[in-house]
């Protein structure tokens, strides 16, 4: 699927509009004077169209492996490929315009309307100005800002509205990549849960390759299809899906990064329709939700009703039981 | 004829006189004289603007050196700050035996004076790009050249157009001791009417002075605005 805001297709460079997988092979980074490597032997591969979240402690090496890619740090050994080509062969600029980038401190420019701040790289790519604008009131539309804002400028919105713009403006020449350190580190919990939605809501339509930096195990497990967990001393820890990680932690270190409730976190990744045995009578006076609910709340159902199996209806109608033995193995701890 | 014997001599007057010799400002004075003034009023601008953009060629570039590397910036600042201590008429008497008498020592003087300003508003400017920007900038795919040009210049744009109004404002006054060393700008008039108890020739040179800096101001905080339109927006305003 392309990219609904360049219904024109592909432009620039002959991949864009298209994911592409970026590996890690065998990457080490060691910053002069530093005995310690900030990156270890890192290996590993995002799939097209995924996103990966790097988490681990702070001064785990989550932004350099992320700068490695679009080589604002260049590696000590080892190699990074996108789409299968290797990054060191890129010219750097072409590489990073190929590369949606976003910070926490976001970085509009301060002196540039909205406008202008989304269309800074279509500029230099050399667009033509109706197409510059058509692709601007686009990605407002994408971020969900009236278009009026693209005369505005950066220190006349809010911290939401300014990283949306952030988002937005990395979007701009529709790169096949994303590299996103922390995006939403910096707002308040009801706006980070707001523009976290509308990012994943965002991700369904445009196709991306995401690595999205967090040290919020809770950011990463909503956000990544995956999740890497990087160790002190950046080594990978742990690879794998939200469901692996909290199911099945490797070590005592990756068990404690994500959490002592990870059977819980676990619950809240699957609906009670999901494990829902539709052959399956609720006894009278069962509790009842609906199978979308996660099973993490149908535990509390069952918990606050003091009961041993839950009812699960579609529309209104039974379709099947869930026992309290069955969510604990779900949990699986 | 009378008038001597009732006190000092009007000055260059011509036929006609409805002024009086205590009088504190004659119009008719001023209006026989708007020649001699308009003249010393074109010549005191273009000696305050000539030093004013000798002194943005040099500064400027300087600047832009010592924010690339930054231990030239102590010398650069060293020097300014010397030629901006030294009083300036004994500067414009230190210039003579090299420089001559004329136009040339004399915007040499003056030059001296705006650098200090120019250079540290300069650099401040500058270094004010709030590293994430800068960041944000390279990560994006801007080269260092297209940063300078795009992002660095425009962000230090407010800072040197405050140390210009500053500047222009100080070269204009300083500009009427020119006429010291040579017959340039309103200073003359300043010079040449200053004994006479006859006082509206001082006050035209004096006011007229006064003017043009104001009027220098006005349109380089116009500019200001024109140049930088976002430093007003705040939220809620455009
Ligand atoms: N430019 C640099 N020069 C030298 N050392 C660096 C540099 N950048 C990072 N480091 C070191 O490399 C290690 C990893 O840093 P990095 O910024 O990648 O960590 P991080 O996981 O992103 O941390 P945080 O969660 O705090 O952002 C740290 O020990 C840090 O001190
Ligand atoms: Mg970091």
């Amino acid at each position: 699927m392309t990219d609904p805001a360049t219904q024109e297709g592909p432009v620039g460079a002959s991949h864009r509009g298209e994911a592409l997988a970026i590996e890690f092979r065998h990457v080490t980074k060691r910053y002069p004077g530093q005995d310690a490597p900030a990156i270890d032997d890192l290996s590993l591969t995002v799939p097209p169209g995924e996103t990966c979240c790097l988490v681990g402690p702070s001064g785990g090496g989550k932004t350099t492996a992320m700068k490695l890619v679009n080589r604002l740090i260049e590696p000590t050994s080892g190699d990074i490929l996108i789409g299968g080509r290797s990054v060191l062969t890129y010219d750097v600029t072409t590489l990073r315009r190929d590369i949606g980038y976003v910070i926490q401190q976001v970085g509009l420019f301060p002196h540039m309307t909205i406008g202008a701040n989304i269309g800074t790289i279509p500029r230099l790519l050399g667009w033509d100005k109706e197409r510059i604008a058509e692709r601007t009131g686009r990605l407002l539309d994408l971020v969900r800002l009236d278009r009026s804002y693209a005369k505005r400028y950066p220190a006349q919105l809010s911290g939401g509205q300014q990283q949306r713009i952030g988002l937005a403006r990395a979007l701009a020449a529709d790169p096949p990549v994303m590299l996103m350190d922390e995006p939403f580190g910096a707002l308040d919990p009801i706006t980070r849960a707001e523009i976290q939605d509308e990012f994943l809501s965002l991700e369904n339509e445009i196709r991306k390759t995401v690595i999205f930096v967090t040290h919020d195990i809770d950011e990463a497990i909503k956000m990544g299809d995956k999740i890497a967990v990087l160790r002190p001393g950046g080594r990978l820890a742990q690879y794998g899906s939200a469901d692996e990680l909290l199911g099945d932690p490797v070590d005592d270190f990756v068990a404690d990064f994500v959490g002592a409730d990870r059977g819980l976190k676990r619950l809240s990744l699957r609906s009670v329709g999901e494990l829902a045995d539709p052959g399956r009578e609720a006894p009278p006076g069962a509790p009842s939700v609906s199978a979308g609910t996660s099973l993490r709340v149908g535990l509390s159902v069952l918990l606050a009703a003091n009961a041993e199996v839950l009812e699960v209806t579609k529309e209104g109608r039974p379709a099947g039981a869930v026992t309290l033995a069955e969510i604990r193995e779900a949990a699986g701890s | 004829m009378s008038l001597r014997l009732q006190g000092p001599v009007i000055p260059d007057f011509g036929n006609t006189s409805g002024c009086k010799a205590n009088e504190t400002f004659c119009w008719d004075w001023f209006a026989d004289h708007w020649d001699r003034f308009a003249a010393e009023l074109v010549q005191h601008v273009y000696v305050s603007a000539i030093a004013i953009v000798i002194g943005l060629v040099i500064a400027l570039p300087a600047a832009l050196v010592a924010y690339r590397l930054p231990r030239f910036e102590t010398p650069a600042v060293v020097f300014s700050t010397i030629l901006y201590t030294i009083p300036v008429l004994g500067f414009f008497l230190l210039m003579i035996p090299v420089t001559g008498i004329g136009l040339f020592t004399i915007e040499i003087a003056l030059v001296g004076y705006t650098l200090l300003l120019l250079f540290r508003n300069t650099l401040t400017g500058l270094r004010s790009v709030p590293p994430e920007v800068r960041a944000a900038a390279l990560g994006m795919g801007l080269t260092p050249g297209q940063i300078l040009v795009r992002i660095t210049f425009p962000l230090a744009l407010p800072a040197v157009m405050a140390g210009l109004r500053v500047v222009t404002v100080t070269t204009i006054s300083l500009a009427t001791l020119a006429a010291y060393i040579a017959p340039y700008g309103l200073g003359q008039s300043i010079l040449f009417y200053i004994g006479n108890t006859f006082i509206s020739g001082l006050i035209s040179a004096g006011v007229l002075a006064i003017l043009l800096a104001l009027v220098a101001d006005a349109l380089i905080v116009g500019l200001t605005r024109l140049v930088t339109p976002w430093a007003r927006a705040r939220r809620g305003g455009a």
